[in-house]
């Protein structure tokens, strides 16, 4: 696969696109630097998962068409969401069953083995570890729960993180542990989420680390919530943005 | 907790309940601590088998084959029971097992006198239909003879996980139960010392004297084999075994979901049960009886032998496609060790003797859902529950199946106008049915979201405070603003200036090839 030059079609997801447009941006000059192209399919929008998840079974129906309708053409699509691509992964193929679309259970077949999480997409599809980044810091690595026990990334980005020049990378103790995010659950239990995540925030102080490092934004936005609320001074950074800094600045 | 039976019918939300409960430190504690020692021993002796995920799968396809099957395994069970001199009785719901059970106990009396007392095998099955009240009103007491329910029944708690039920309770605690409410005549228990090795006595004291007494036996069940009609129950105390081997008479009481198809098929059991339940490699007390004691002199065993057969909600569950994997549950616990959500409110939260994930799926499914609306959301969906299920339930798959049908109950008629979060949910799903209300919402958001937001010392704008639902993320957390632009925004902008770079570098390439 190395040396093969992919035009890769990422799909941001919608609170990537809305609130840590960085994150896409790092994705985009990653991939560019190793030598590929990136196309941005504009009718795109979510994935389905909050509707999903929470019991809006309906209400995701018509965005996965929508996806697989943007995304259908793509030689490769990237996302930088361990969740999104998990809730691709593990539900897309029952709902094209449900909806008994005889068209799109096989669109749906022949797209997602060409769906990628965009640490796996550079460890599994590209097998690489090292992509030249550069990142002085103390970092922690949080592994999200779909990332560790739906899409089995493994320790693939701890394999990109070890490779950056200039990390000093911390290991965190429990790692598999879950950070309380779980989409509404983090609204409709919020006693018990907090909970949850005090013990997390608790694990990433432990590590001294200066930033905690993530492939899901979504934990890494109520882990960092909390960072901010207790005013640690620990900041959250998506994976793709470690991966993206290069020596004098980027 | 009080006498109050966990009854999801009566009991409030799960959100209400797990808030009072994480009050208690003390509580908090000693669930935090009980499932880490437990969960520790599970993976020990789960690594040390190199065929642990074939065995899952095993475990699996035994399971949903027998499910495919229940009504050939249930009927080759009663003829084979029946056969060994058992006595089948069917239940159809609860009300009617409490009948059954109570009417046998009743006829149990040697001298054709009822009984006043019975010993009993913990047995979560009689906690879900509330056994011992119902014995209790037909002038019968039920002493609990499983060492973590005898401290539950004297503490007038209640169990709070299915394996080990006062797991919530710690040593000096359960000291205090014992010298408090522990009576035995000619014996004085108020100044019982707090080593296992003095509760352990205790127990053994107390209990010992109801084995040798009491003739009659109530049960559960772990495993119902139908090719030979056997019960199987496992424990690691060897009261159980008493109350198999001493009683005259033996009532044991299981779900119809019990049965397995063949006495093989423990080979898989037994080994997937005790390393998920407790970490042990083996059971220390692995009991399987067939029919009764039909020695002339009396050997071991009760020579009455009856096993009700319980449907309680069941058959319902087995008509339910996508959440009938539930009844393949073997009632190991766990996924109750291993979430994240239990590890923080122990079991009494879920307001069911059926706590946990196992709890939260098949509780509402038990009981009418509306009497269990908040039990599917009562998770993270992380997984953990799964990846430790020895059958290979994906209880994330059912709860998500359950929580659709919640929304359907909410969203029907004038419920809808009633939940504002149905309502927001809908409306962000037109959101995302078009990339230009999309963006508009966006957009939207941004100056939405400007009154709440203050900025940090970089300049960056964060929200500390939201207003009614959205409140509860901000309790704790705070929020960064939007940021002025969006990814697309950005793409598109770059695309652009890529495209007039491109257009530019052909002007003046053409100028220059012109020169």
């Amino acid at each position: 696969m190395r040396g093969r030059v992919l035009r890769v079609a990422l799909f941001i997801t919608c609170y990537n696109d809305t609130l840590f447009p960085e994150t896409g941006k790092a994705v985009v000059r990653v991939l560019e630097r190793l030598g590929h192209s990136v196309e941005f399919p504009a009718g795109q929008t979510c994935c389905g998962q909050m509707h999903w998840n929470t019991g809006y079974q309906e209400e995701a129906f018509p965005l996965l068409k929508r996806f697989v309708d943007q995304f259908k053409h793509a030689e490769a699509v990237v996302s930088p969401s361990t969740s999104c691509v998990a809730m691709m992964r593990d539900h897309y193929p029952i709902m094209a069953e449900r909806l008994k679309d005889e068209n799109l259970k096989a669109e749906v077949a022949k797209l997602l083995p060409r769906v990628w999480e965009f640490s796996e997409f550079l460890t599994k599809k590209l097998g690489l570890e090292d992509v030249g980044a550069y990142y002085p810091h103390r970092v922690t690595y949080h592994a999200s729960c779909h990332g560790l026990r739906s899409l089995h990334i493994g320790d693939g980005p701890m394999k990109l993180l070890r490779a950056v020049r200039g990390i000093d990378l911390v290991e965190i103790e429990n790692l598999e542990q879950c950070c309380g995010f779980g989409g509404t659950f983090a609204i409709k239990n919020a006693e018990v989420s907090s909970a949850m995540l005090s013990e997390k925030v608790r694990g990433v102080l432990n590590t001294r680390a200066e930033a905690v490092t993530g492939c899901d934004n979504s934990c890494l936005m109520h882990i960092g919530g909390a960072l901010h609320r207790e005013r640690t001074g620990v900041r959250p950074v998506h994976i793709a943005e470690i991966l993206a800094s290069e020596e004098g600045g980027q | 907790m009080s006498d109050t039976a966990l009854d999801p019918r009566t009991a409030p939300k799960f959100q209400v309940a797990a808030r009072a409960l994480m009050g208690d430190s003390q509580l908090r504690k000693n669930v935090r601590h009980a499932t880490k020692v437990i969960q520790t021993k599970r993976a020990k002796v789960v690594a040390e088998m190199p065929d642990w995920q074939d065995l899952r799968e095993t475990g699996k396809q035994i399971r949903q084959h027998t499910m495919r099957h229940l009504d050939f395994y249930l009927e080759q069970f009663e003829r084979n029971c029946t056969a060994a001199g058992g006595h089948v009785h069917w239940a159809k719901d609860a009300e009617d097992a409490r009948r059954i059970v109570v009417g046998l106990v009743k006829a149990s009396g040697a001298d054709g006198k009822s009984p006043t007392e019975v010993i009993k095998i913990k047995s979560m099955t009689t906690e879900e239909i509330q056994l011992n009240k119902a014995l209790e009103a037909a002038g019968v007491h039920a002493y609990e003879t499983d060492l973590a329910e005898l401290i539950i029944q004297l503490g007038h708690d209640q169990p709070s996980h299915i394996v080990v039920p006062a797991l919530h309770k710690n040593r000096s605690q359960i000291q205090e139960i014992f010298r408090r409410e522990m009576k035995l005549p000619g014996t004085d228990f108020s100044r019982l010392g707090g080593t296992p090795q003095d509760l352990a006595d205790a127990a053994r004291r107390f209990l010992r004297e109801k084995f040798l007494r009491v003739k009659t036996a109530v049960s559960g069940a772990n495993f119902l084999v139908a090719e030979t009609g056997s019960v199987c129950i496992v424990e690691s105390e060897g009261n159980g075994r008493m109350c198999l081997t001493l009683p005259e008479t033996l009532i044991s009481v299981a779900g119809i979901d019990k049965v397995i198809p063949r006495f093989q098929d423990l080979e898989v059991m037994l080994q997937l049960l005790p390393r998920s339940a407790t970490g042990e490699r083996m059971n220390p007390y692995n009991s399987i009886w067939t029919g009764v004691d039909k020695a002339p002199k009396g050997g071991d065993g009760p020579r009455n032998f009856h096993v009700v057969l319980m449907d309680n909600a069941r058959t319902e569950i087995l008509a339910d496609e996508e959440a009938r994997q539930t009844l393949n549950c073997i009632r190991c616990g766990a996924c109750q060790n291993a979430c994240p959500v239990y590890q923080q409110t122990g079991g009494h939260a879920y307001g069911s003797v059926y706590a946990g994930p196992i709890g939260a799926i098949l509780t509402p499914q038990l009981m009418e859902m509306h009497h269990a609306q908040s039990l599917p959301y009562a998770s993270s969906l992380c997984g953990a529950c799964y990846e430790v299920c020895p059958v290979k339930i994906n209880i994330p798959e059912v709860l998500i199946h359950l929580r659709n049908k919640v929304v359907k109950q909410q969203s029907s008629g004038f419920h809808i106008l009633a939940n504002p979060e149905v309502m927001a949910l809908k409306a962000v799903a037109q959101i995302f049915r078009s990339e230009s209300v999309f963006r508009a919402s966006q957009k939207l958001g941004r100056i939405a979201e400007l009154p709440l937001s203050r900025k940090d010392a970089q300049g960056v704008g964060w929200i500390e405070w939201m207003p009614g639902m959205l409140g509860g993320w901000t309790r704790v957390r705070d929020l960064r603003v939007m940021p002025k632009q969006t990814f697309r925004e950005w793409f598109e902008h770059r695309s652009k200036s890529a495209a007039g770079r491109r257009a530019e570098d052909a002007v003046a390439k053409e100028s220059d090839d012109g020169r």
